[in-house]
Formats: structure tokens, sequence, C-alpha cells
């Protein structure tokens, strides 16, 4: 125990030593968390649409009154044909043309139907979607309101994801991601780097000739990443919170255990790359190609899942990453409990079993 | 026996590193790998330290086999790398500490072991062991290997960059460490170091040239040995190798060790010779033979 407690001591002086990781260590989170919820944002505000009203009766009116007095649209113009749609979206300052059809408000009634044609400029496609949905949500409220006093109480809404983040503010979306980004990077970057540098400068080849077992070695260099990797997280939950006035809506316990489990997976995979890698280089590249950018890409962080094509949809199964952000979603922006991601939890739960069993059996005890 | 080595080999990819590499050392003995780089001195010692394994052959360190009992053997050697092979961002003293720990021991334990050695750095011990100079370096390493008072010492080149003041200090200081019976394996490319241990091993392409003390392997030398010097250097290592009756030549510092076929060898006719080459201010006289020329001969 002795012993142990002598390596970890070595290992914090090597971490504050190096006021260059430190940095990294400590500003990156919330350097990320600022560029994800104040610069890089899915938001919208006062896009410039277009009308194109065929019907004019109390209906449109009412929806258009609706649009324009929602901070995120400002209405340009009202077009009085079919064919203006596309010369004003080649002026380029429409984004979007709101297509009513003829007797919508009489269709609306008679069938309780009426169809209006929503058209965005797909330029940018995110700006695009976001219009959309954001017109979407306006319309369901519109038809909540007209059937407030009707009996078919059912309203489905078009989107799920603004049941969650009716703002729909982007910030919420990222925090998750970016928590499990940094964790991610901190623990399995950090700890591969970190024992590839004993080999790299030698100090391995003592390690080795001495009575301290692999075991020891392995989990005195996880154990302040552990710690180091808690305290981000608890930095980066406080900045959403208070910065960002992002609801936690699950438990905080639940979701302290869940990050300890992903902080774990991680750092077993840290280790098993600094098994497979000789320098810092080598472990930085692993970690930064293998790792980082499966994270960044298939884990639904930024691009949905359900969106990509097959082979890649089978692949995110793979990265653990996916599994922590379905998790923590559900605790932070849907307030689920346990019984809601045990099933991601298990998986997780396997994933760094297997993890761990693969870099204790790959741990060399000798140089080559 | 402290160290036995019978019949190693070991190769990498194309490389024959060692082969049937075969020889003991007593116990309390200071025993000297002597060798040129790429010799296979490294990859003997990392046997030796159990941290690869053989392609052939065995070996046992304090008794114990290198391979299946090396956890006996990683108790209760020291091991001293040829890089420097310690935490450049922790002080003097937190490397000293940090490596007594981890054997379970105390600096004050085994301080008496260490003083010696320790007193010439203990004005630097907060200083960072990466800011040290080469010699200090060597000096604290030497000190971390010893810490948890081992059977036998294992050092790689240990004065491979470091002054003449300190690596004499450090031979003065190894030969101390024999006396407390501590058996001590070193090796070095610096041939002059070889007369210091007891017996040594000339090794070259890994394979072992010959082993024994110092002094027999120079007695062993064939031949009187001539330091020979001219205005030219140059000129006179052209003209000495050209020479009909020249059977070795080396230049050694300001002088050219040279050897004669002859068995009647006279200095005089070699005289002649060198002054027919227009060579001046030649200066021709026996002297002792090194263990540099024992390897050169050996190695040819």
């Amino acid at each position: 125990m002795k012993r142990f407690i002598g390596f970890i001591k070595k290992e914090y002086y090597h971490i504050f030593r190096d006021k260059r990781s430190l940095f990294i260590l400590f500003g990156m989170p919330i350097a990320q968390i600022m560029l994800f919820g104040f610069a890089i944002t899915n938001e919208i505000n006062n896009v410039d649409i277009a009308i194109l009203d065929h019907s004019k009766d109390v209906d449109t009116k009412e929806i258009i009154h609706k649009i324009s007095a929602s901070k995120y649209f400002s209405i340009d113009q009202l077009i009085e044909k079919e064919s203006d749609i596309e010369t004003i979206f080649k002026k380029g300052k429409v984004k979007a043309v709101l297509n009513f059809e003829k007797d919508f408000g009489k269709n609306l009634i008679k069938d309780g139907e009426a169809t209006i044609q929503i058209i965005t400029d797909a330029t940018d496609p995110n700006t695009a979607n976001t219009i959309s949905n954001y017109v979407n949500a306006i319309l369901a409220q519109y038809q909540k309101e007209l059937n407030k006093d009707v009996t078919i109480a059912y309203q489905i809404t078009p989107r799920t994801r603004m049941v969650y983040n009716p703002e729909l503010k982007s910030v919420y979306m990222f925090v998750p991601g970016v928590m499990t980004i940094i964790l991610m990077l901190v623990s399995a970057m950090m700890t591969s780097i970190s024992i590839t540098r004993e080999k790299e400068l030698g100090t391995m080849e003592i390690l080795l000739v001495s009575p301290l077992k692999p075991f020891q070695v392995i989990v005195g260099k996880v154990f302040p990443y552990i710690f180091l990797s808690i305290i981000n997280a608890v930095v980066i939950v406080l900045l959403s919170i208070f910065i960002f006035k992002m609801p936690v809506q699950g438990s905080l316990f639940l979701l302290a255990l869940e990050s300890i489990l992903f902080i774990i997976s991680a750092l077993a995979l840290g280790i098993l790359i600094s098994t497979i890698s000789a320098t810092q280089q080598t472990a930085m590249m692993i970690s930064l190609m293998g790792l980082m950018l499966p994270v960044i890409l298939l884990s639904g962080f930024i691009f949905p899942i359900s969106s990509m094509p097959l082979p890649l949809q089978l692949i995110s199964n793979i990265i653990p990453a996916k599994w922590f952000i379905i998790i923590i979603k559900g605790i932070m922006l849907k307030g689920v409990g346990f019984q809601f991601i045990w099933k991601e939890t298990l998986i997780l739960v396997g994933m760094t079993v297997f993890f761990i069993g693969l870099s204790v059996k790959k741990y060399k005890i000798r140089l080559e | 026996m402290s160290i036995t080595v019978s019949n190693i080999s070991k190769s990498y990819k194309t490389v024959k590193a060692l082969q049937h590499i075969s020889f003991n050392v007593k116990e309390g003995e200071l025993f000297g790998l002597i060798g040129p780089d790429g010799a296979g001195k490294t990859t003997l010692f990392r046997i030796l330290t159990t941290l690869l394994i053989a392609d052939e052959g065995t070996a046992t360190v304090t008794g114990f086999e290198v391979v299946s009992e090396y956890k006996q053997i990683r108790n209760s050697v020291g091991y001293m790398p040829g890089k420097f092979s310690l935490y450049q961002d922790l002080t003097v003293e937190e490397n000293l500490e940090f490596f007594a720990t981890i054997f379970g021991t105390t600096i004050e334990e085994n301080y008496d072991l260490i003083k010696d050695i320790y007193v010439q750095i203990a004005p630097f011990k907060d200083r960072r062991a990466g800011k040290l100079s080469g010699g200090m370096k060597q000096k604290l390493a030497l000190c971390c290997a010893l810490i948890h008072k081992p059977k036998v010492l294992f050092l790689d080149e240990p004065t491979t960059g470091v002054d003449p003041v300190s690596r004499k200090e450090f031979w003065e200081m190894l030969k101390r460490l024999q006396q407390k019976g501590i058996t001590i394996l070193v090796s070095t490319p610096y041939m002059d170091e070889a007369a210091l241990c007891d017996r040594i091993a000339l090794i070259q392409d890994g394979k072992i040239l010959e082993i024994d003390t110092p002094n027999a392997i120079i007695k062993h030398y064939p031949k009187q040995i001539y330091n020979v010097r001219a205005n030219n250097m140059y000129q006179l290592i052209t003209s000495l190798n050209a020479y009909e009756h020249s059977h070795s030549v080396y230049p050694f510092g300001e002088y050219v060790h040279y050897t004669d076929k002859r068995t009647d060898f006279s200095p005089e006719d070699l005289l002649r010779y060198l002054e027919s080459r227009k060579l001046s201010e030649i200066e021709i006289e026996k002297t002792q033979t090194t263990i540099e020329d024992t390897f050169m001969e050996l190695a040819k």
C-alpha cells in the first residue's frame, strides 16, 4: 500500500509540474463549453421569411400573426404568386417561404385538415431544418389552441426533440456531448500518454525491474486521472447550470455514478492504447484519430445517428461514447431514472470490463 | 555464483545481437563487459534483468532463473539503464524517495550505502533531475539503483557521456560498493576502465572474444607494441600500413601503436624506412600493452 501511495504521489508531481498539460486539462473543458455554448449554435433569430397566402382568411392571418410575433422570424414580404418563390430565394435574403393553400381556413373547419407548405432554402441544411422545426412548433401551438374545446385530446408534436428542449437551445444538446469528449480526452489520452512517457523516457525499464506489480502501476497511473476527470465533469455541469441555465432534470447522484463508469471505461481504453504504442506521439495520434473523431462524428453528439447510413449506424454501437451520451441526455434533459437507462449502463459496464481485461492481458511485464 | 550465463543467444529480426554467450560472475566480483556500441551489451543486461527473454540458453541471477523466477530477481537487483532513466520533473530527493518507496524501504534505512555518493549531490537535492549535469545524473541514478540494498548491481554504460574526473570518481565508488559485498556487472565502451574491473569479458558483434582478469588479458598479447610518432600523423599511418613487415597499426592518442610481424624486429629498420618516406621528428619506443590493443587484436 505504501508503494502504491508513493507511486500516486509521483504521478501528482508529474501532472502538477507540467503546466502546459495542466492548462489543457482544466482550460479545455471551460473553453469547449464556452465555444459550443456561445459560438457554435443552431439557434435562429429574426430569420427573414416570405408569405404566399392563397387563402387570406382568419386562420391564415392568425398564423401569420403568431409567426411574425415570435422573435425567431420576421416577415420580409408578402408575395402573390408561385413564380415569385424562386426569384425571392435567388436574392438570398429570405430563408423560407410559407405557402398557404387555397381555402385554408375553410378546409380546416370542413375536413379538420389544411395544408401549409414550408419551403426552405436548404443551402444551409441545418438552418433549414431548424426553421422548419420552429414553424412546425408554432403551427402545433396554434392547432392546440384550435382543439382546445374539441374532445380529440391527442396532440402529437412533430419533433420529439422539442419536448425536451422547447426553446431548442443548442447548448443543451452540446453539454452532454462536450462532457463526453472531455472525459474521453482527459481519461484516455492523458493516461495513454502518461504510460507511454515512461516507456519513452526509459523509466518503464526501471519500473519493470522493481517489485511493483503491473496492477499497481496501472491503477497508480489511472487513479489521479479518475480524480481529475471527476473535477472536470463537475466543472462542466456547474458551468452549464450557472452560465447556460441548463436544468438538470434527473438525479445528480445517478449522473455522477454514470460519469464515473464512463471515466473508468475511457481510462481502460487509454491503458489499452498505451500497450500498443511505443511513443507519446503514437499514443496521442491513436487517441485523437481512434477516439476523438468517432466520438465527435459517430456518437450522435453532432450528427444524429438515425440519419447515418446503416454501416455507420452499426459502427456507432461499438463506441462507448454513444451509450454515455444517451445516458446523460436521459438524465440531464429528460430526467429519467435508472430503470430507463439500465440497458445502456449494462452495455457500458460490459465494454469497460472487456477493455480492462484486454489491457491487463496485453500489459507487458517485459520490454518486448 | 552470483550470475551464471550459459549459451545465451538472442536475435532481433535480422540482427544476431548475442550468439552463444556463456560466463559466470562470482559473488562480490566487479565484472566488466567491454565492447563497442552495438556489441550486444545492453541486450545481455536486459536478459539478465528479466526485461527480455533469450531465444536460447539459460541464465541465473542470485540463484534465480531469469525467466521463470523473474519476480524474485526484480526484488533483489539494482539496475541502471544506459539511458538516463529517472524522472526529470522530479527533484533529486523526490526521485530517491520514490525509488526507495517502490522497493518498500526508506532513504534513512539504507543511507549508509549511498552516503558517499549522496553527499556529493545533496547540495542539489531540490533541483529537478533534468537540470543536473551528466556526472550528477549518473550519481543520482546510482543512488536510486542502490537505495534498496541490492545483492547484484547492473550498470549499463554508467560513464558514457560523463567527464573524465566524474568517471574516475564513479569507478572509485564502484570499488567501495564492491567492498560492501555487492556483485557488480558493469559495461563500458571505454577500454581504460576495463583495467579497474576484477575480470572482464571482451565482447563484439554478440560474441565473447575473451574472459579473464585485465592483467592476464594484457599478458596474453603476443607482441611487443611500439609507440611511433612523426611530424605528419596521416602520412605516418599510411606509410606504416604500407610497410611490408607491419602487423598492426592503430592510432592511439598522439602516438601510433605499431606491431611488427618479425620476431627480430629492430626499430632502426623502421626508422630508416620512415625516413625514406620523407617523415621527420620520428620517435619509436617500446610501450605497455593496453586492453584496447588486445581488443583490437582479437577483433581483427
